[in-house]
């Protein structure tokens, strides 16, 4: 790949110019510090979380990589090739941040465990109505580890005017398999998916913290192909951000939607229960990164080890679920 | 190298001429097309033809071309009829490759100039389309159906004639100094249309890339289908800021008859698959046709700075681009004036 010592170029572009040695005036000879060093002095010292609302704004992102310098001085927005834009990324989680920390408090353990570069594919499950997880974890990973986060999700969302382009804008990309890959493979970013796509969110409230399916096992062949781990994800909290009490066939039918659901939110605040979640704990756990024993790029993977594969993470992220529901001793205090 | 271009008369044709007549291997340049080249041309022998070129095969045969630089597949549906672009686009192109796989056709290479138009632009498409992926959508114009058709034609004949190179580029939108396409056309208004609520991510081949991506695709042997459009891809948004140009949102809804208006009062004409793709874009994998050993001159950003500036020499002078005016004067000068001393030097 031709793109790859130009990164590695620009990068180090970056680390020098926003050294903190600002007394110095002759840059220093490169062989006087190793460039990872020179990347750790980065993270600590160009960040000062005094100033406002710095903390919440990641580290300069890697994304502007794919420009050349000449790019650079012609490029007007810092929109990426995915649509992505930092700049609004760091508006909405600014808006985003009091709900995060003081609505639902989420809790994260084994962060550790979410690769601090390279790509990788984040799975998790998937519930409330209209979902709080994916908000959660795209947000909670932005600002723990500084990493910025690709969520993939339905085409529905790009068709639709002003919200698509706000969703392609925050991060969201439409979840077609070669997008994934090049994200994954390509771009070395992190990749959000929700294996059980509209039937995780679209259930009833009885059937909480039970895994639906995982699709057909997709994701677990993107990962394999695009050589990245999947690391996956147990969110507890969501389902009760949004619980679903009556769903409508009829009406989803005649609107053309997955599901039309009627949520306690609605009964307790009426058409604002759309944009009201209630105020669940969320705890978030990471489990340990899965690794394929599988060379990438391969036309195809054998259907029985994807499968496998498959259902295995999802033996695994239920279990972390009855886990943590186990240790659990309220809904709203965790 | 003896060559054949067709659609000598449109801009492309002409600005291939021109470059290849600069090289040293190509011993006759052969241009078909109805009307007379756009540039003037030196060595290159114009040939007029109807535009299905039913006179093919005589002129293959009499001029023992090798090479065959297929230019003429309309992309613009707003520069001719529906009928007419059947014509040139899917009867020209069957009875071009009727000619060139003719028994005893002396024809080894032939190139093909497409357009990613082909992939279409709808909201269920990859975010870069790779060679070997189909549009998510069958085609609904006719432009669109006439270069599939075209690009079902070059493929059987790929495979009927396994000992010719047979290339096809397929290109992004062109900006440029010179070429008019929908997009400068509508980036040249006061205030540039948009659909309200989208941005789409779009990419841009600077016209001298085309050049060189045609070229390169004649001197060195690069089988196989190509996409071409500069590196990256931008949100149409950003595109008229850096052109400097304000928008004015047409409806998301009823967009075509939004834009009926504009077509009739000559403002600017947006066809159907111009406006999906202001609705949705497109994007390309451009990589394969570097692995091919192609360089580009421009990004797709620095296309479309490159025509922001042209854009802003014209306003101050009034020209887009002054300098090749001069040159060509002075050309013509130095190969007809009496004054010149020809021969020895």
């Amino acid at each position: 790949m031709p793109e790859l010592p130009r990164d590695g170029d620009i990068q180090f572009h970056t680390v020098e110019r926003s050294a903190p040695e600002a007394g110095r005036t002759t840059s220093p000879r490169p062989d006087e510090r190793e460039p990872l060093e020179a990347i750790d002095t980065l993270d600590v010292d160009s960040l000062d979380p005094t100033a406002p609302g710095l903390s919440l704004v990641p580290a300069p992102r890697p994304e502007r990589l794919d420009l050349e310098p000449e790019d650079q001085r012609i490029r007007r927005g810092d929109v990426d090739a995915w649509g992505r834009s930092e700049n609004l990324r760091a508006i909405v989680r600014r808006v985003y941040d009091p709900i995060y920390k003081y609505w639902f408090r989420a809790e994260w353990e084994g962060l550790e465990h979410v690769p601090r570069e390279g790509g990788a594919l984040l799975i998790a499950n998937h519930a409330a109505a209209i979902p709080s997880d994916a908000p959660v974890i795209m947000h909670g990973i932005e600002t723990e580890l500084r990493r910025p986060v690709y969520g993939l999700a339905e085409y529905l969302f790009r068709a639709l005017p002003v919200v698509g382009t706000l969703w392609a804008r925050s991060g969201g990309v439409p979840a077609h398999p070669d997008n994934a890959y090049r994200l994954m493979h390509d771009d070395k970013q992190l990749a959000l998916v929700f294996p059980e796509g509209a039937k995780g969110t679209g259930k009833h409230y009885r059937d909480r913290y039970k895994l639906h399916r995982f699709g057909r096992g997709g994701f677990v062949e993107i990962a394999m192909r695009s050589g990245v781990p999947i690391v996956p994800i147990a969110v507890v909290g969501a389902e009760e951000s949004m619980p679903t009490l009556f769903k409508s066939r009829r009406l989803a039918a005649l609107l053309n939607i997955p599901y039309f659901p009627v949520t306690a939110n609605m009964l307790a605040f009426g058409p604002a229960g759309l944009g009201i979640y209630f105020p669940a704990k969320f705890r978030l756990r990471v489990l340990p990164p899965v690794h394929f024993d599988v060379p990438p790029d391969q036309e195809r993977y054998p259907r029985a080890l994807v499968m496998e594969e498959a259902e295995k993470i999802r033996e695994n992220i239920q279990e972390a679920l009855y886990d943590m529901l186990r240790t659990r001793r309220s809904v709203w205090f965790g | 190298m003896r060559i054949l271009v067709t659609g000598l008369g449109t801009f492309w044709g002409s600005r291939l001429a021109q470059q290849l007549e600069q090289i040293d291997g190509v011993e006759s340049i052969v241009g078909l097309d109805t009307h007379e080249p756009r540039l003037p041309l030196e060595r290159t022998e114009f040939v007029r033809a109807d535009s299905n070129y039913s006179i093919l095969e005589r002129i293959v045969r009499a001029t023992q071309v090798d090479t065959i630089l297929h230019t003429h597949l309309i992309v613009d549906s707003t520069e001719i009829s529906g009928r007419a672009l059947h014509e040139i686009n899917v009867i020209g192109t069957m009875n071009l490759l009727a000619a060139a796989g003719a028994a005893g056709s002396p024809v080894r290479k032939l190139i093909v100039k497409s357009s990613t138009l082909m992939y279409g632009s709808n909201y269920k498409d990859p975010y870069f389309f790779r060679e070997t992926m189909p549009r998510t959508r069958p085609p609904r114009t006719r432009v669109e159906r006439s270069l599939l058709d075209a690009a079902a034609f070059v493929r059987d004949f790929a495979i009927d004639n396994p000992h010719m190179t047979v290339t096809k580029l397929r290109f992004s939108n062109v900006l440029g100094d010179d070429i008019n396409t929908t997009f400068s056309n509508a980036l040249r208004l006061p205030i540039v249309p948009e659909i309200f609520g989208y941005d789409p991510r779009l990419q841009f081949t600077h016209e001298d890339d085309v050049t060189g991506a045609l070229l390169h695709a004649t001197l060195q042997d690069v089988p196989g289908i190509y996409n071409i459009a500069g590196d990256g891809a931008m949100p149409w948004s950003e595109v008229c800021t850096i052109v400097g140009k304000r928008r004015v949102a047409l409806p998301p809804v009823l967009t075509n008859w939004a834009a009926e208006p504009l077509r009739m009062l000559r403002v600017v004409e947006l066809p159907p698959e111009v406006l999906s793709m202001l609705r949705y874009g497109r994007g390309v994998d451009n990589s394969p046709f570097k692995r091919a050993g192609f360089r580009y001159q421009y990004s797709t950003a620095g296309t479309v700075d490159a025509f922001a500036r042209g854009l802003r020499l014209e306003r101050a002078v009034g020209d887009k681009n002054p300098a090749y005016k001069y040159e060509r004067d002075v050309e013509t000068f130095f190969r007809h004036s009496p004054a010149v001393l020809r021969g020895d030097a």
